[in-house]
């Protein structure tokens, strides 16, 4: 696809497809791992990531020319934070069963590696449109791909979809699909077919925790936290 | 004989990584080697058991008290950072050895999902002080046992043959899910 860089339809389509936060970036696994043991909770955790992402985004690239470099990371962090306390909030509000199910995870996209790489990569240093558009679409690229792993383990570890049931009355539900297991081996086997797809195209995966020692959430080559030399976080390739 | 028993539970019945899934990233990015394993395991077990009796003081003596315990999110994370930052240069002042050792891995902690994960669990649990600071160490001890044993895992795999789509991430995440399953086996010990 040839797309004008940075406008707000590239923007979508690179968070979508091209450089899917889950799929070819790899980031943000907690949330991915924890929050799919359904159809509804993953669409709960994705909708709401990508209001704070799309948001957060938008206001780090409009404060982007008042923030010093050197203290950036923490200034992300608090914007990033305030967000998360509001949605926080309002999904207690309107939606508390929805709430009750994410639980611990709702405040911990505080701490989504995707969020925060973004900000670091994009948002502090492109404009306040292709920024948010930059949020939006890799909200929805990670939104999609959630969904993708929650209905595969919700259809084989439980016999429904969206809590309706789509299987034949005679279906034994593998449960451990749904339990921790299955969380792992899932997501496993998405990123292998997509290799598999990449490897087909000639292109492999943009950034793969196991092969980069610097691995931690945020803490990606992205974010800067290892002083862009991997290395000196322990890399398994040293010694 | 109640700590001893959430001490268990938070060590090995609900593995922070494994049922939990919590600190995914460092747990896949820096089990690669045994040496590594161990530097962030340690790091990782200062930080967090100091960071639950930091909270847990700031909670208790400071948010309730002031009404805002909506606030606990900015709070944690900005203690956590803070916390990391002052621990590093604590260290490298007076412990210059400690400082080798976990230099390279305190900056990296900042943002692992476990801290303050454990953090806010600790509020969600009404967790004392000394409870939620147990918590705190036993979580961190049961996220070292499970990375050093993946560690281990992987250097073995090294000399194994492994199709060209599992190569890297997808074989490690295969690896872990053999691993989930055989922790549940725990849940006996309850």
């Amino acid at each position: 696809m040839s797309l004008r860089k940075d406008s707000p339809a590239e923007r979508l389509w690179n968070g979508i497809y091209t450089e899917n936060p889950v799929f070819c970036l790899v980031l943000g696994m907690c949330p991915t791992l924890a929050t799919t043991t359904s159809a509804m909770n993953a669409i709960g955790m994705g909708l709401s990531t990508t209001v704070i992402l799309a948001l957060s985004n938008l206001i780090i690239s409009l404060l982007r020319n008042v923030i010093p470099n050197r203290v950036r990371i923490p200034s992300y962090i608090v914007v990033i934070a305030s967000f998360v306390t509001i949605c926080d909030f309002l999904m207690q509000g309107y939606t508390p069963a929805l709430y009750e199910s994410l639980g611990i995870y709702i405040p911990l996209i505080v701490v989504n590696c995707i969020i925060m790489g973004r900000a670091e990569a994009y948002a502090g240093k492109k404009g306040p449109v292709s920024s948010l558009f930059d949020g939006i679409g890799m909200g929805i690229g990670f939104t999609i791909a959630i969904l993708f792993i929650a209905s595969v383990r919700e259809i084989i570890g439980a016999g429904t979809w969206f809590g309706m049931k789509v299987t034949t009355a005679g279906y034994v539900p593998v449960n451990i699909f749904v339990l921790a297991p299955g969380a792992f081996l899932v997501l496993a086997f998405f990123v292998a077919i997509m290799n598999k797809l990449h490897i087909g195209a000639g292109r492999r995966t943009g950034w793969d925790p196991t092969e980069n020692g610097c691995g931690d959430c945020m803490a990606c080559s992205k974010c800067g936290v290892c002083g862009g030399k991997p290395e000196a976080a322990g890399n398994g390739k040293e010694a | 004989m109640e700590l001893i028993m959430i001490a268990i539970t938070a060590s090995l019945i609900n593995n922070v990584v494994l049922s939990q899934f919590l600190g995914i990233c460092a747990f896949l990015g820096v089990s690669g080697k045994a040496k590594t394993s161990n530097g962030m395991g340690m790091a990782l077990t200062f930080v967090l058991t100091l960071s639950s009796l930091v909270c847990g003081i700031l909670y208790k003596f400071i948010l309730v008290p002031l009404n805002v315990p909506y606030l606990k999110t900015i709070v944690f994370i900005l203690v956590v950072a803070a916390l990391v930052q002052f621990v590093e240069m604590f260290l490298k002042k007076f412990a210059k050895s400690l400082y080798d050792a976990l230099g390279i891995y305190l900056p990296l902690i900042t943002t692992n999902c476990a801290v303050l994960g454990v953090a806010l669990l600790n509020v969600q649990n009404e967790y004392s002080i000394l409870t939620g600071t147990i918590y705190g160490l036993a979580t961190a001890l049961g996220f070292w046992f499970a990375m050093l044993i993946l560690a281990f895992i992987r250097e073995k795999m090294e000399y194994n043959e492994i199709p060209a789509a599992f190569k890297g991430f997808p074989i490690v995440m295969v690896t872990a899910a053999l691993m989930s399953i055989a922790f549940t086996g725990f849940s006996a010990l309850k």
